[in-house]
């Protein structure tokens, strides 16, 4: 047998990393958000002011980082606020949002939708009504093409 | 507004002559056809065949009355009229994937032709090989280029592309024209970079080249004053500066959007939505629709509407300015996906729709 057939180490070298014109995104690596503080989050939950939870739960979206065990921590904190809202109480929360707020609560609200669990589906769907009003289609356009995910 | 159907399939590309009495398109397919204005007929007078694959751009020189087409065969031609026949001229790109734009520079000595290959290609004419010869701009570009235009002191060319950014070139070429000036966007030759979120459909310098303005495919209006618009609507295609403060956009909602640009401000806002307002019958809804309507959309709305109320039924693709430039425009036109083509008069748009300001 011919000798380059005894090793395979070839075999683990990636090409494609050699390749001249390939794309390199250049993503500034950020200041890594860590994501909302649960803990705090919680207790605003427990004496119901269900707004400033809200609030606080969408400040420092972890986009930037590529760990996902903080993105799913990020995450379950922001389904458990959503989750928590009453019916009535969903319109005046979205209403209070900017518009970079309310394309992150998109994001955070198709991010539920992945995963759908006993009751999070009918209140996300309630969320996702309210916010499609003000947003529109292009806030679900932008959580379509966007590049740092939640 | 006048809506005018060409043909069943969408108008890849369009251009005006000079006069705005003739109009090239491309019924997307690999030909180019030439239709001419009789009162308010339009009939077909020329037919262009060279391109052995879609044309993808098309742009008619008013002074020279040149036609430069590119396609997706990856050529270009420029096609001069000969006395009644359009005869083509080639231009070898040097490029191995689709043509995707392309524009005549302000003095049109030269044009410029975006491609897939990452690059753009600046051809100007050489005259004593009586050949066009072409120059790549090739870096930083890291993907297709999807639309171009010119600053009017023929040498900057703003390019937005599939790479998420929209840039400022230079393409000097030092055999055709003299060192320009300084500009707003650097004295030295390049150039500035803005990034967004999506790939970059539509790009336009102001008229006096100061303001810049692109579309994103994240549904953003960009200006160079760096503060994105996020937008309601679906993503838009095309835009057009018609005032130096005014834009308009087009894209997939089938409708066009005034953007007004305030310097002062540093922002970009939305103006209003550019549509013939319909007129809706106020027929009652019978018992009978009522539960219809239950059944098919979950809705017992009073609206029968299953169309867009828009005058474009589909994408709108492409728009150009008819007249008054882009400094005072007061018509301007866009051809879709749908086939049609729509003359838009914008002083009966500023007295139909009441809210709308054009500054």
């Amino acid at each position: 047998m011919a000798k380059n057939t005894l090793s395979s180490r070839f075999r683990k070298l990636d090409i494609d990393e050699f390749d001249e014109n390939k794309f390199i995104d250049d993503h500034d690596e950020a200041v890594d958000n860590q994501g909302p503080d649960g803990t705090e989050i919680e207790n605003l939950i427990r004496i119901g002011d269900t707004m400033t939870a809200f609030h606080l739960a969408l400040r420092n979206p972890p986009l930037n980082t590529k760990n996902p065990a903080v993105k799913e921590r990020a995450l379950a904190i922001v389904l458990r606020v959503l989750t928590s809202f009453k019916s009535s109480d969903i319109e005046p929360a979205v209403k209070s949002l900017d518009r970079s707020g309310v394309d992150l609560l998109m994001k955070y609200i198709y991010r539920g939708f992945e995963k759908p669990s006993d009751n999070s589906s009918a209140i996300l769907l309630q969320w996702h009504e309210k916010a499609f009003a003000v947003g529109g289609l292009g806030s679900i356009v932008r959580v379509l093409t966007a590049r740092k995910t939640v | 507004m006048a809506y005018h159907s060409f043909l069943l399939e969408p108008i890849s590309c369009h251009s005006w002559n000079k006069d705005r009495t003739q109009i090239a398109l491309c019924p997307n397919n690999h030909d180019v056809h030439i239709y001419k204005k009789d009162g308010t007929k339009w009939t077909k007078i020329h037919e262009l065949k060279e391109h052995n694959g879609q044309v993808t751009g098309i742009d008619w020189a008013p002074e020279s009355n040149r036609i430069v087409t590119c396609g997706t065969d990856r050529n270009a031609y420029v096609w001069s009229l000969k006395g009644e026949v359009w005869k083509p001229t080639l231009v070898i790109l040097r490029i191995n994937r689709a043509a995707r734009c392309v524009s005549w520079s302000p003095k049109e000595n030269k044009f410029a032709v975006g491609s897939g290959s990452r690059l753009i290609s600046i051809c100007y004419f050489e005259q004593e090989n009586d050949w066009w010869v072409c120059k790549h701009i090739k870096k930083p570009i890291r993907s297709t280029v999807l639309s171009l235009d010119w600053h009017p002191n023929n040498v900057l060319l703003a390019a937005g592309s599939c790479d998420f950014k929209c840039r400022v070139f230079s393409a000097y070429i030092k055999e055709v024209e003299e060192k320009p000036g300084p500009t707003v966007w650097g004295s030295k030759m390049p150039f500035g970079e803005g990034a967004g979120g999506g790939w970059v459909h539509g790009v336009c310098f102001s008229h006096s080249g100061n303001r810049l303005a692109w579309t994103s495919h994240d549904s953003t209006v960009q200006s160079d004053l760096s503060v994105s618009l996020s937008s309601e609507t679906l993503p838009l295609l095309c835009v057009s500066f018609i005032t130096e403060n005014s834009l308009v956009a087009a894209g997939h909602d089938c409708y066009p959007v005034l953007f007004v640009y305030d310097g002062t401000k540093g922002s970009v806002t939305f103006g209003g939505k550019l549509d013939v307002p319909k007129q809706t019958s106020q027929r009652g809804i019978s018992a009978r629709e009522r539960f219809q309507n239950l059944d098919r959309r979950a809705t017992s709305s009073e609206t029968t509407e299953q169309g867009l109320e828009s005058l474009h039924k589909n994408s709108i693709s492409q728009i150009s300015v008819l007249e008054g430039g882009k400094s005072k425009c007061s018509t301007f036109c866009t051809t879709g996906m749908d086939g049609g083509m729509v003359t838009w008069d914008v002083k009966s748009l500023e007295s139909d729709l009441k809210d709308l300001k054009i500054v």
